[in-house]
């Protein structure tokens, strides 16, 4: 009998704690983007579903940036991340975990201090653009602060050790005896790289994928600090809608839609892939 | 943190038959490392900045006056000691909760555990933005302030499930008669536990409890729909921005930086002298 029991009474208080504090409050927040009303005199559920439709089109520029941003970001992750991954996969030899735990060095200082730091950085009269602009190479007006290049720069910056991790993972799998197997065959370089490692390392990249674009396309922090006020993303409207205007209906339907847009997103991707269940990719 | 993988027999030093292409790969290993590493070194360098007035922008001289006058911005203070009380309180939560899921998970096949392995996985995953905001809706209805508390429990929520899927790996890999051997031999079901189990699980409870930790005091976006006006270090840099930030984020970002990699590499040594 306590046997049959321990399993329900070990999952208990966490259970319920993603239960009240992760579920409910979804729950709630689905609730909310139905209804009509304001701060001051309360709001009601009266199914108003243009919240989705209002919200949708007057916000439409924010969210086709964000998964503009999104898509970029994640894009050069995988393309920056490959390489180097590969290169300590196959040739790290014994200093593997030395190479992996420099690119991981970022994760040890604060997400908004990084942020700021490359804020400082790329300044106009900065430490990088400054000298150039002094020396005539580059012209006075010269920016990369407040633009599109900056937000995805900076959003690459942040998330890139969390594609290199798993695509690693993935490499370090591979058998070196399959690529061996390869050239014996008269396959060149390239072909053993092209036929051999590259499908074998597809649930590495899928899961790097999973993990950067749902939190880049969501993010705000990038598009405040690196991006001006002309390339917002719909985490700043969200933000905005919440805790500036207070319109929690307009805010919830937004957070809803972003989420839906990204799990149909995912489940796209996992079927073009033709991978195995999401789920259990991203339970590895 | 970080898990060391040791280098298979498989690799072997194949270097030199892959001329250049193999140099370019390695320049560019350290390119991307130096990129990365890059906002670092500056935090840091400018923590000994001789700056003078709020601004620190430029570089004027070397000193460690920021050292000394570290609590001279009270209201800084405050908020470091908020982030780092909240991230040993959601720690210790976090830990607790997420190794009973972890060890029913490794160890037991019941009812509801797809369940709870989706909304766990949808914790993992879900957006930031979405939780923090749908955390914030929740808190409204219910007409509970935000503050302190709301922070240390959304903390616990988005962390526990690490702690879960870190613990349920390492009790999948033990052999489950160590335990029947130990009530064989008379003891009780706690007392199996407490001098079997949990020595056998502890590098995982201890790896799920730091990376709660680190979770927790780096956290910005969950935090800043649910604070109030309760400051954290990430919250306080975010506001103070506007009008520059003074050389004392700079040493605390360092001294946090310094801290972590040094838990990570100690602990790396340490498992390596435990093989």
């Amino acid at each position: 009998m306590r046997r049959r029991l321990a399993p329900y009474l070990l999952v208990l208080p966490g259970g319920l704690w993603l239960a009240i504090f992760f579920v409910l409050p979804m729950v709630v927040m689905l609730s909310f983007s139905l209804m009509q009303g304001d701060v001051v005199n309360g709001f009601q559920l009266t199914w108003h579903w243009q919240n989705y439709t209002d919200s949708l089109s007057a916000y439409d520029d924010q969210l086709i940036r964000s998964l503009v941003y999104g898509l970029l970001a994640t894009a050069a992750c995988v393309l920056l991340a490959y390489p180097a991954a590969y290169w300590i996969a196959f040739r790290g030899g014994s200093r593997k975990s030395t190479y992996l735990f420099l690119m991981l060095l970022p994760f040890f200082v604060s997400f908004v201090l990084r942020t700021f730091s490359w804020k400082f950085l790329l300044a106009d009269d900065g430490i990088v653009l400054g000298p150039l602009k002094n020396a005539g190479l580059l012209p006075q007006d010269f920016h990369v602060l407040a633009t599109g290049f900056a937000v995805v720069a900076g959003l690459t910056y942040n998330y890139l050790p969390f594609m290199v991790l798993p695509i690693y993972v993935a490499l370090e799998r591979v058998d070196p005896r399959l690529i061996e197997a390869a050239q014996d065959l008269y396959a060149g370089r390239a072909q053993a790289f092209l036929r051999v490692v590259l499908p074998l390392s597809v649930p590495g990249v899928f899961a790097g994928v999973l993990m950067t674009f749902v939190p880049v396309s969501a993010d705000y922090v990038n598009a405040t600090v690196l991006g001006g006020t002309n390339n917002t993303m719909i985490g700043n409207v969200i933000q905005n809608l919440y805790l500036v205007n207070n319109d929690y209906p307009q805010a919830a339907a937004l957070s809803f839609a972003l989420m839906a847009i990204l799990l149909i997103g995912i489940f796209a991707y996992a079927r073009a892939l033709g991978t195995e269940d999401v789920l259990e990719v991203a339970a590895r | 943190m970080t898990t060391m993988t040791q280098a298979g027999p498989a690799v072997r030093a194949r270097r030199g038959r892959h001329g250049w292409g193999d140099r370019l790969l390695y320049a560019y290993t350290w390119l991307i490392i130096v990129w990365l590493c890059l906002p670092i070194a500056v935090m840091i360098a400018f923590g000994f900045n001789n700056a003078k007035g709020r601004l620190n922008l430029t570089w004027q001289g070397f000193t460690f006056t920021w050292y000394g006058k570290l609590f001279a911005v009270p209201d800084l203070t405050t908020a470091l000691v908020n982030s780092l009380t909240i991230a040993v309180l959601a720690a210790l939560g976090a830990t607790v909760l997420g190794t009973l899921i972890g060890l029913a998970l490794g160890r037991f096949r019941f009812r509801g555990q797809g369940a709870l392995n989706l909304v766990q996985f949808a914790a993992i995953s879900a957006p930031e933005t979405v939780m923090g905001a749908s955390l914030l809706s929740f808190f409204v209805q219910l007409g509970v302030g935000r503050g302190y508390l709301t922070i240390l429990v959304s903390h616990i929520m988005f962390s526990l499930s690490f702690v879960a899927v870190t613990v349920r790996a390492r009790v999948l890999t033990l052999d489950p008669f160590v335990e029947e051997a130990a009530q064989d031999l008379g003891a009780s079901g706690w007392t199996t536990f407490r001098l079997v189990t949990l020595p056998m699980i502890f590098p995982a409870v201890l790896a799920g409890g730091l990376l709660a930790f680190a979770l927790s005091i780096d956290d910005f976006i969950i935090t800043s729909f649910n604070s109030g006006s309760t400051l954290t270090f990430p919250l306080w840099i975010w506001g103070a921005q506007k009008n520059g930030l003074p050389p004392q984020v700079n040493v605390m970002g360092t001294l946090i930086f310094l801290a972590g990699v040094l838990l990570a590499v100690g602990n790396a040594v340490l498992a390596r002298r435990r093989r």
